[in-house]
């Protein structure tokens, strides 16, 4: 059996469906809860590089490209910010983060 | 053996995308940190074998050298530098796990629907794109970066920059018991504050002199 584009876009459907439950689960575990922001980039890139192979359009992995930049720059200030957090409050529970009282 | 063949084709897609759920949703459910981030570095390397079978070498690879290399390496480090209180953080965890799940099958379900109704036709392009430029991937990626999206790729850059400086000013502190030179003051300082020049007599030195021996 061929392998359509609709194959990988609905694994890309299931990966985000994945991160979203992830982010459901471990809504106090700020790290994990970026490991599911990440699961979720990568299940746009994966839309992205099959859309770019299946319709035969290479800016689509440039975006892609783009998308990997981003994500590092984020991670980074994302887990530094974290431990900023940790050195300050000695937690890293999203619950007790709450010192602007919204 | 022909790599292009269908069946082996959807073989090494099935092996990897299998795969790829299930470290994925090990991320999530996995009770200890490090073992999510670890099981993210698996789930990047069977999105990268899914890439490879895309044609899309160059990003496959960039994406085990960006996010294996250096990104699960950072969320490791960070990971096992935070001292965690496990139990604490997943106490709910119970509370959530179905509705999480009904959510999550809601989504994949609406999804697909829509996506294999839409796209279930669409094989690969009989004539591959890379044909006029007849050359590799990493080629035909590098052309369009630098001579199409040249100015994105500079504000890429930019990007990386204000991360890296971001990222260094966060977690920068100043240790008050720790010794270091301060250049700015060593430049600055006036011989006038050092040294003091006092102008005395001769025979009031000798004074001095005499006196100093009595004691």
């Amino acid at each position: 059996m061929n392998i359509t584009l609709a194959h990988y876009l609905v694994l890309g459907a299931i990966l985000f469906a994945t991160s979203v439950v992830g982010i459901f689960l471990n809504r106090k575990n700020v790290i994990v809860l970026l490991m599911a922001i990440e699961l979720m980039l990568l299940s746009v890139n994966m839309n992205f590089v099959a859309f770019s192979h299946y319709l035969g359009d290479m800016a689509g992995q440039v975006f892609v490209f783009f998308i990997l930049t981003v994500a590092a720059a984020e991670a980074a200030i994302g887990l530094a910010i974290l431990v900023v957090l940790f050195r300050k409050v000695d937690t890293i529970n999203a619950e007790d983060l709450d010192h602007l009282k919204g | 053996m022909t790599f292009d063949t269908p069946t082996i084709f959807s073989l090494f897609f099935y092996a990897f995308a299998s795969l790829l759920v299930i470290a994925a949703l090990r991320v999530v459910t996995a009770r200890n940190p490090v073992h999510a981030a670890l099981f993210l570095v698996l789930a990047f390397f069977c999105a990268s074998g899914l890439w490879m079978l895309l044609k899309a070498e160059f990003l496959s690879l960039a994406l085990i050298l960006v996010y294996v290399g250096a990104v699960m390496v950072l969320f490791i480090f960070v990971v096992m530098m935070l001292d965690l209180d496990i139990e604490h953080l997943r106490r709910d965890y119970k509370k959530f796990l179905p509705v999480a799940f009904l959510m999550g099958a809601v989504i994949v379900l609406e999804l697909s629907i829509v996506l294999i109704r839409s796209f279930i036709g669409t094989n690969a392009p009989v004539q591959p794109m890379l044909e006029e430029l007849s050359t590799n991937n990493t080629h035909a990626l590098g052309m369009l970066i630098f001579v199409d999206y040249v100015y994105a790729f500079e504000v890429a850059g930019v990007i990386l920059l204000v991360a890296i400086i971001a990222a260094v000013a966060l977690t920068l502190r100043n240790r008050k018991d720790a010794k270091s030179q301060n250049v700015a003051e060593q430049v600055n300082v006036n011989p006038a504050d050092r040294m003091r020049i006092v102008k005395m007599g001769s025979d009031m030195a000798a004074k001095q002199d005499t006196r100093a021996e009595k004691k």
